[in-house]
Parts: structure tokens; sequence; C-alpha cells
């Protein structure tokens, strides 16, 4: 996976140090995995804000009069309906509509595109953009050490960065350059907990200044353990586990990001899936019994777990998994091979966690 | 979570395990060192009572929010009890990883065995301190 002995460090590495981190190795970077603990740091962005160092997922830039059509051939969303400040989330096809990656793609200016990839497959997924743009008038730059990037998640989110902010935060699913504790940064109305909150692009030498501020304010800092529990209860896709290269977008259940009239590399698969039908489809599952799933085991009859995890917010263990079509329905019960004890389970619907209203 | 120890009256398996020796019966854990190791522990999955347990082989499964682990035997023996509070409440294997936190009782099959595990020193040693 493109490591060389030598673990990639991001600008927040001694702040992580500082906060008591525990860090691990993740897709060839050294990453917190924890600082307080899991489920305190969970609940932290459930009830109220926490801060999410993601520097290691990469970014590509796509510039110039061909860059829309580029990425329209590429992403599986409808591109053109991208508007300048806009975001939008997509996969990223092979030809045969296996998925090579899911990205969120800001558009920041009228030819000026950033694509935010997996720390995993940014290299990847930069020369998949390189072999592609042949024909097309515009450049594609890799931005990966160019930017820090924060996720500020939780009900108290927004109010926490805008009292640091010199200009109003952009809308969900919008973009802004704003000042944040005198640092400039691109704030976009992202995340991956299913809670309000905003991802912050930094330029690398100003990420800890911005970090500092949000501590102070009281954000705590949140480590990927409590990253995976938070996306796993909202049944958000993590790529190498809920979706690959094997898997196709409509099984993912990933088809309302795909506009196969677009004509993007792969749409002729996803357009056949789609009106055909898939063997398996992904769905969400709670245990009805003790214990906790995990990726690889086996569903009796067919299929295979591909998230799990005990649910901080539920205290059942949760997960997602690839299921035969006919059994892919919400209520269904099934049972799992937990490394030898059967573990019985259920289908539900998505979100498995739902903030009470 | 508590501070590192490691009780000068208990054995100690390599695999970071302790056992409480009380005649020819046992009390079996994991270390503190164990329970820092796997972080908040989440799920405790039990032998029954009367199942054999096998020195050096894994006898149950402790799972944290990320991972699930072995837990090892350091002596061979019958599960004569298990700690019934850690289903409801296994993070006592974090708060209190020698009182509360102890997992099974077990009638031993070899009380021989004992002198194979290490002492406190002997184990702290092996961690590097």
């Amino acid at each position: 996976m493109g490591e060389t002995g030598t673990l990639k460090r991001t600008p927040l590495f001694e702040k992580h140090r500082e906060a008591g981190a525990k860090l691990v190795p993740f897709a060839g970077w050294e990453m917190p995995v924890q600082y307080a603990g899991i489920r305190a740091e969970h609940t932290a962005v459930r009830g109220r804000a926490g801060v999410f160092d993601v520097s290691h997922m990469g970014e590509i830039e796509t510039t110039g009069p061909g860059a829309a059509d580029l990425l329209q051939r590429l992403l599986s969303n409808d591109v053109a309906k991208l508007a300048v400040g806009g975001a939008q989330y997509s996969v990223l096809c092979r030809e045969d509509g296996g998925i090579l990656d899911d990205l969120f793609t800001y558009r920041l200016g009228e030819d000026r595109y950033l694509t935010v990839t997996n720390a995993a497959n940014h290299e990847k997924d930069l020369a998949w953009f390189q072999a592609s743009a042949d024909g097309f008038d515009c450049e594609v730059a890799d931005h990966l050490h160019d930017y820090a990037m924060l996720a500020v998640q939780g009900p108290d989110a927004r109010r926490i960065v805008g009292d640091l902010a010199d200009g109003d935060l952009p809308a969900r699913f919008r973009t802004a350059d704003v000042g944040v504790a005198g640092v400039p940064v691109l704030v976009c109305g992202t995340g991956y907990t299913g809670e309000d909150g905003v991802e912050l692009l930094i330029r690398p030498d100003g990420a800890e200044t911005v970090w500092d501020a949000l501590l102070t304010a009281g954000v705590d800092p949140v480590g990927l353990g409590a990253r995976d529990t938070l996306r796993l209860e909202v049944c958000f896709h993590l790529y190498g586990n809920d979706m690959d290269e094997s898997r196709n977008a409509i099984e993912a259940g990933l088809g309302w990001c795909c506009k196969e009239d677009t004509g993007f590399i792969g749409a002729d698969v996803v357009r056949d899936a789609r009106l055909e039908g898939t063997a398996e489809a992904l769905v969400p599952f709670v245990l009805t019994g003790p214990g906790i799933a995990r990726q690889g085991n086996p569903v009796a009859g067919g299929g295979v777990i591909t998230s799990g995890t005990l649910s901080p917010c539920l205290e059942i263990g949760i997960g997602m998994a690839y299921l035969p079509v006919a059994r892919a329905i919400p209520g269904t019960p099934f049972e799992i091979d937990v490394r030898g004890k059967t573990r019985p389970a259920e289908v539900r619907t998505k979100p498995l966690y739902a903030k009470e209203t | 979570m508590a501070d590192a120890s490691y009780p000068d009256d208990l054995k100690y398996h390599p695999e970071h395990d302790w056992a409480r020796i009380e005649g020819d019966t046992a009390v079996l854990g994991i270390t503190w060192y164990a329970q820092d190791s796997l972080g908040e522990i989440v799920f405790f999955d039990p032998p029954k009572v009367g199942a054999t347990v096998t020195k050096d082989e894994s006898y149950a499964e402790v799972e944290s929010v990320k991972a699930v682990s072995d837990v090892i035997a350091p002596l061979s023996g019958e599960v004569v009890e298990v700690n019934e509070a850690l289903s409801n409440s296994p993070e006592h294997i974090n708060d209190d990883p020698y009182g509360g936190g102890w997992l099974v009782k077990v009638r031993l099959a070899d009380p021989s065995e004992v002198d194979a595990l290490l002492d406190a020193g002997a184990y702290q040693e092996l961690l590097g301190g």
C-alpha cells in the first residue's frame, strides 16, 4: 500500500501527543486513534462538539476550461449541477463499475475543483485522474501536502467555529473562504458523523493555530476510533470496508449519487445493475443478542459483514453487511458466524441512530 | 482508568494474564497492561461453568470498541465460576482489573503449573519496565 517503512505525519502530530493521543499506523500515516477514550469522544460529538484531524485525506485539484468535462467523465454524480461554492459526493468507478473511491468534490471557482480522496486511495486516484485527462483542456494537480484538514462536528460545532470566524460559515454542502482564528480557511459544510458541523481545509502552517483555538473553545479532540463508530451509527460508507473495486455502486447502495446519463466511466455497468438488479445489497443491521460482529464475519446462507462495532449510543452491536437481495429487507432476521459462534441479527433501515427530536 | 499496577500476590503469564492462587483453585484475569492496550472493553464472552481451560490456550474473548482479543489461560483446570457482573458491566475489567474485573475461577488440574508463571517483578521486566 505504498508504505515505505516510515509513516507520514500530519502537521498536528505534536499536538496529538500533547493531547495524550494513542497513535497508530493508518493507511501509511501515524494517526490518533483515541485520546480520552472512544466512548467519551463519541459522546462529545453527539452532545457538544469534537475535532478530528483528517489531514491524511488527499486533495486533487482540477483546473481549466476542460475541468468540468473531465470530472463529468470521472465522477458518478452530475458535475454540471455543482455550482461555484458547492459540494458534491460521488464515486469514482472503473470501466467495469468497480468502485475506486468515494469522494467529495468542491467547486472553488468557475474552472477550479478540489476533490478530497481517501488516504489509502490517493495515489491510485491521482494516477486515474491523470491517465484520464488526455484530451481535456485542464490540469490535474496533487495537493496532498498543501492542506491540513480538520473536521469539527457536533451540535455546538458551527457556533464555536462561527465565534472564531471573521465571516459567515457556509450552509450544508456549500463552501466559503473564511478566516478562522486569524488563519485563512476553506470552510466546507460537510462531515462524516451525522451531526451538523464543518470541515476546514487549512494551509499546513496554520493548522496548529486553528487546532489550539478550537480546543481552547472547548472542542474535544476525537480520534479515528470514534470517527468509525460515529459514521457507522448513521450508515456512512467506509471505503475498503463497505465497498471496493469488487463492488458496484448499486449493490453498495450508492445509486443515488450515480447519474448514468452523464456518461461517466462505468456508467453502462451501473445502468445495467440498476435495471437488472444485483445478487447482493449492502444493508445496515443490529445484533439482536450479545456480541459484536466484525468485518469479514460470514453470514449463514450467504453474505458477509463489511463493518461492525459496538454502538456507543445504542449500546448494541451494529454494522453493515452484504446480503442476498431476497433477504436484504428491513426486519429480516439472519445469523452471523462470529468466530465460530452464531449471533442473531436483523436487517434495519438507515440510519441506525437518529437523534431524538 | 486506574494507574498501572502489578500486585505482588499474583502470578503472571507472558500473554498478559494473571492468576490468584487460592489452594487448589485460582481466580484468573487480564493484567493492567492488557486492558490498557485494548482500551475500553465493551464485551466479555465467558466460557461456561464446567468448561475445561488449558494453559497457554484461549478460553474467552474480550472486545474493545475496535477489536476482539483472545484471553489466554495461565493455568489448566475446570471453570467453577464466571464473573456474571461483567455481562452488564465489562468496564470493570478496565476500572479494576485485579478486583471487580476478574474473569473466571478454575479448579486447577495441575497445581505444579503455577511454578512456570512469572512473579510481579519478572512480568514487569517482560513489559520493559
